[in-house]
């Protein structure tokens, strides 16, 4: 297989053709912190935690969905990183009704983690607090809106691997909702399988199992799409 | 719903049919579709936006996430009247956002909201591309140019007073 | 007005030698065109005068504008035309006389200094006419470029004239059209992008409603030189009648051969689709246009893989802004360095701008690249209500040009300069009647408005910059909201996914920079100079 080479945190590292910059950085031990990315699907690059600084480009680049290249000269701990990252997921918690305390996922979530490793005591934006509605219609899960942070792993996880496309995302800008079906409770989806994939998917405690009092992403996505492509 | 609906509703989806069948069903073709959809009923129904994504074999939310993601397309049944106001730079700056603000009060209605009775929709548009005659009204498809308060609500309560009730 | 040499242009002038041009285009028809139209060809309409129906004659404030050409006599405009007014101006014309009433001056210098490249045709040829658009040359340099020019070569032209993307970027259109025609690939697309999503731009509209068949032609060049042959015209959807234009235009020029299959006899074919927008500011975006084409929700992907690699249904896609291939057919007819002469070095060519706001004429005009501010100002007959504060370009994505900076001449470095961005081609003119916080934050609810919600910088940065901004405009800001609201600003601009996101902040950070005291008027004070924002609280609106 053809390899590359670059320099991650002034290490250098050997990377396969294809392959991001955060697996390249995981594996040589720079741990950058994702969100949006889940392996196995697709990456979004769309929560932007995950921005590193390459050498000779003008911004950060997602590391989760920009490849490794022969001769990059990778950053992934930059001053300037670590405050955008820090105001990314203050932005993040006062979008929605994040009270840690009282949810599933408490000690279990990559949102709160990431907030602790980034040190955030405090939120310096205006917490929004929007009306964003639970629907546990479905018999074992449920959905709070209010936990979401929109990374859509969820959406990808049902298309890509579980193959049904039960979620979507209605409207657009800060007014996006996770939507089952046509706008439905979830109960009523003509397509969920109740595979349960999602629910390990989801970084928060927006998707939960009902009877599990806590969750923990246990699912190995990786291995899961690997086995779909072999069915291809 | 009387027999007279009822074969204008199969009309309609008549003509939806033939439009996707021009498309030859392609999913690719779901915002032309969406469009035709909406001229022949006037809005999205989740019913429509359904067997859409039936006809074209897309997951439903797929097609309910396309159809809410745009502007254009209504997921509520529109006024019988429309008022939409140009909310774009010049027309901002020429009072555009004031006068919708006026209308709202005046009216009773959110922008983007429709009237209870189903008179009246009040609506935004950022820009119309005709920015020299800011601030820029339209009314049932019909521009006024250089729109103020008093002369509009005469010509919206107008065409309200106006209009046939009768069955 | 002046299209730059050479030229040769065939007078129209029929019967009698009157003729009588009626603007079509849409802000006109809002004015009541259709009825001045009917008017005229109700009470003459047959020979000896012709009436015809055009496209926009550049000076919308002041329509329904029409023109009269007469043997003998200087062209003439006249302004804000009714039925009758119309009937009695030509009434006159015919017995001898040419009125005053609501004529232009023959130097009206919005019509008169304009260069005319792009829109040489607009508001001449009836757009619904393809052969009024081949008698005034429409289509000869398709000919001329399939005949007897390769791809390479018309590649290297464009690439030749110094040509850059109007959309906004300013990136070369030689060099992508190459990129394109060297791609490898079966299928390749070309795409026009009609979005015109910035408020208070519409030079697209205005090609669009004026010369359909420019569009046409230079798109199908495009196809013959990357070797595409499908092309996709993206309509904003609040342009019905750029889009009904375009369609019929799609239909002649397929008839007359000249579209569709086996172009002109040459083997070459080209069908050309118009896809609808449906009402999203961020569908001008190149990734979230082709996911909108392929019937998806308009959201930008990450590029890499850029569009020449990967586009349409994965295959190398050429995108370009309308006007860019508005200036194709001028170039392969009259040559890269013609072009060049126009101009400065480096920004060859004119532009077109869509002039509104506080000026005494507002509309279309099109000039040199290069031309400084003032100029342009002059053009529209400078500012009205008040003096010169400031002046927007690139609509939401730009930033705010200050009366010191009058000069600056309108190029894509020179505007770089001054933080703010060439963009498509919108410029916004505000007296010192205007409030330049009110602006910014106007801009930025629009932004979020039209954020599309994947990446999260954008989502939740656009909402609380709006926010920000609803408490300095009500009065109940602290300076420490000023420097909250920078910081957000910045954060924005350096990790948004796409280039709205990227972009939003810029009518902030402009502001911020050439007029920062009136921020902290309203800040400080509690008061807003220009007695625009109300200061009661924060209106509540979403
Ligand atoms: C948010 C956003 C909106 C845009 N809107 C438009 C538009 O309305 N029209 C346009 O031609 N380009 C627009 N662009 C630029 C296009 O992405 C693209 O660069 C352009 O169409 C390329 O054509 P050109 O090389 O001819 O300029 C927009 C870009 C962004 C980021
Ligand atoms: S349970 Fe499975 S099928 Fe149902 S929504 Fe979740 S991932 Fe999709
Ligand atoms: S429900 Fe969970 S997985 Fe889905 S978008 Fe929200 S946070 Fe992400
Ligand atoms: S910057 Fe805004 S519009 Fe662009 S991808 Fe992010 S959320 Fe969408
Ligand atoms: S993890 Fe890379 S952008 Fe979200
Ligand atoms: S701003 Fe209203 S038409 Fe352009
Ligand atoms: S539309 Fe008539 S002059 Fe522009």
């Amino acid at each position: 297989m053809p390899r590359l080479t670059l320099t991650i945190n002034n290490r250098s590292v050997s990377a396969r053709r294809g392959e991001s910059i955060l697996s390249a950085a995981r594996r040589s031990g720079s741990d950058i912190p994702t969100l949006c990315n889940l392996g196995g699907l697709i990456p979004a690059g769309a929560c932007r935690v995950c921005l590193v600084e390459v050498a000779g480009y003008p911004r950060p680049v997602p590391a989760c969905a920009t490849r490794a290249e022969q001769g990059m000269v990778v950053t992934t701990d930059t001053e300037r990183l670590t405050a955008a990252r820090r105001m990314i997921v203050e932005l993040l918690l006062a979008e929605r009704n994040h009270s840690c305390a009282v949810c599933v996922m408490n000690q279990h979530c990559q949102l709160q983690d990431l907030a602790a490793r980034l040190g955030i005591d405090h939120v310096r934006f205006a917490f929004i607090s929007p009306l964003a509605g639970v629907d546990i219609s479905h018999e074992r899960f449920g959905i709070d809106h209010n936990r979401c942070i929109l990374c859509r792993r969820c959406v990808r996880v049902c298309d890509e691997i579980e193959g049904a496309h039960t979620w979507d995302v209605d409207g657009r800008g800060a007014a996006s909702r996770i939507i089952c079906d046509l706008a439905q409770p979830w109960g009523t989806s003509a397509t969920c399988t109740g595979c349960g994939k999602c629910v390990q998917a989801c970084p928060t405690g927006a998707l939960f199992e009902k009877d599990a009092p806590t969750k923990k992403a246990t699912i190995d996505m990786e291995r899961l799409s690997e086995w779909r492509r072999s069915r291809k | 719903m009387n027999v007279h609906d009822s074969h204008r509703a199969d009309d309609r989806h008549r003509a939806l049919e033939r439009v996707m069948q021009q498309h030859r069903l392609r999913p690719d073709s779901l915002i032309e579709i969406l469009h035709a959809a909406q001229r022949q009923f006037g809005w999205l129904d989740r019913d429509v936006l359904g067997l859409i994504a039936a006809r074209l074999r897309l997951p439903p939310s797929l097609v309910y996430g396309v159809a809410s993601f745009y502007h254009a397309f209504r997921l509520e049944p529109p006024g019988r009247h429309r008022c939409t106001v140009c909310t774009g730079t010049s027309c901002h700056l020429k009072g555009g956002s004031r006068l919708l603000q006026q209308l709202e009060q005046h009216f009773g209605i959110a922008c983007g909201a429709t009237a209870p009775d189903g008179s009246l929709t009040l609506e935004n548009v950022r820009c119309l591309g005709a920015c020299g005659l800011a601030p820029l009204i339209v009314i049932d498809d019909e521009a006024c140019p250089h729109a103020s308060f008093g002369p509009v609500v005469e010509r919206l309560t107008a065409s309200l007073d106006g209009e046939d009730t009768s069955p | 007005m002046k299209t730059p040499e050479p030229k040769n242009e065939k007078p129209t002038v029929c019967g009698g030698g009157l003729k009588i041009s009626v603007c079509l285009g849409s802000p006109c028809l809002a004015s009541g065109a259709e009825g001045v139209l009917r008017a005229l060809r109700e009470a003459w309409g047959e020979k000896p005068i012709a009436v015809i129906g055009t496209g926009c004659m550049g000076p919308c404030s002041r329509g329904p504008m029409i023109r009269i050409e007469r043997d003998g006599y200087p062209t003439a405009y006249y302004e804000r035309m009714t039925p009758q007014a119309a009937c009695t101006t030509v009434a006159a014309y015919l017995a001898g006389a040419a009125p005053e009433q609501g004529r232009l001056a023959p130097d009206f210098p919005f019509i008169a200094l304009q260069t005319r490249v792009v829109l040489e045709q607009c508001g001449r040829i009836d757009p619904c006419d393809l052969n009024s658009a081949r008698a005034a040359g429409g289509y000869r340099a398709l000919a001329h470029a399939i005949g007897k020019m390769t791809p390479e070569q018309i590649c290297c032209e464009i690439g030749a004239s110094g040509l850059r993307g109007r959309g906004g970027g300013g990136y070369p259109t030689g060099t992508k059209w190459e990129l394109v025609r060297a791609a490898s690939g079966r299928r390749k697309y070309v795409v026009a992008n009609g979005d015109e999503g910035d408020p208070g731009a519409f030079m697209d509209r205005t090609l669009m409603e004026s010369d359909p068949h420019r569009l046409l032609e230079g798109m199908a060049i495009a196809g013959y030189a990357v070797g595409a042959r499908d092309g996709f015209i993206f309509v904003r959807g609040e342009y019905p009648l750029a889009a009904q234009r375009l369609g019929a235009a799609i239909v002649d020029a397929g008839k007359a051969g000249l579209l569709g299959r086996n172009i002109l006899g040459s083997g070459f074919s080209f069908r050309i689709r118009l896809r609808i927008g449906a009402g999203a500011f961020v569908c001008g975006e190149e990734t979230a246009l082709m996911a909108s084409v392929m019937g998806r929700r308009g959201q930008p992907v990450i590029r890499p893989p850029y569009p020449a690699q990967r586009g349409l249904w994965g295959s190398s896609t050429l995108i370009n802004n309308v006007e860019t291939f508005g200036c194709i057919a001028p170039i392969i007819r009259n040559g890269a360095a013609w072009f060049r002469s126009v101009g400065t070095p480096g920004n060859s060519g004119t532009k077109v701008f869509s002039i509104s706001g506080d000026v005494a004429t507002e509309g279309v005009l099109e000039v040199p690249l290069g031309t400084p501010l003032r100029e342009l100002l002059a053009m529209a007959g400078g500012v009205s209500g008040g003096s010169f504060k400031a002046a927007q370009t690139g609509g939401a994505s730009g930033g705010c040009i200050p009366a010191s900076h009058m000069d600056v001449p309108v190029d894509y470095e020179s505007l770089k300069g001054l933080g703010t961005i060439m963009g498509s081609g919108g410029l916004i003119v505000m007296n010192d009647q205007r409030c330049m916080t009110d602006v910014a934050r106007f801009f930025m609810h629009f932004c979020q408005d039209e954020s599309c919600g994947k990446c999260a910088p954008c989502r939740t940065g656009t909402q609380q910059a709006a926010r920000l901004l609803d408490r300095i405009a009500a009065g109940e800001a602290t300076s420490d909201d000023i420097s909250q609201l920078e910081q957000l600003c910045r954060f924005m601009r350096e990790t948004s996914l796409c280039g709205l996101g990227m972009a939003a902040p810029t009518p902030v950070l402009s502001t911020l920079r050439w007029f920062r005291e009136e921020y902290e008027n309203h800040v400080r004070d509690r008061r807003c100079p220009a007695g625009v924002c109300a200061m009661e609280g924060t209106p509540c609106r979403d």
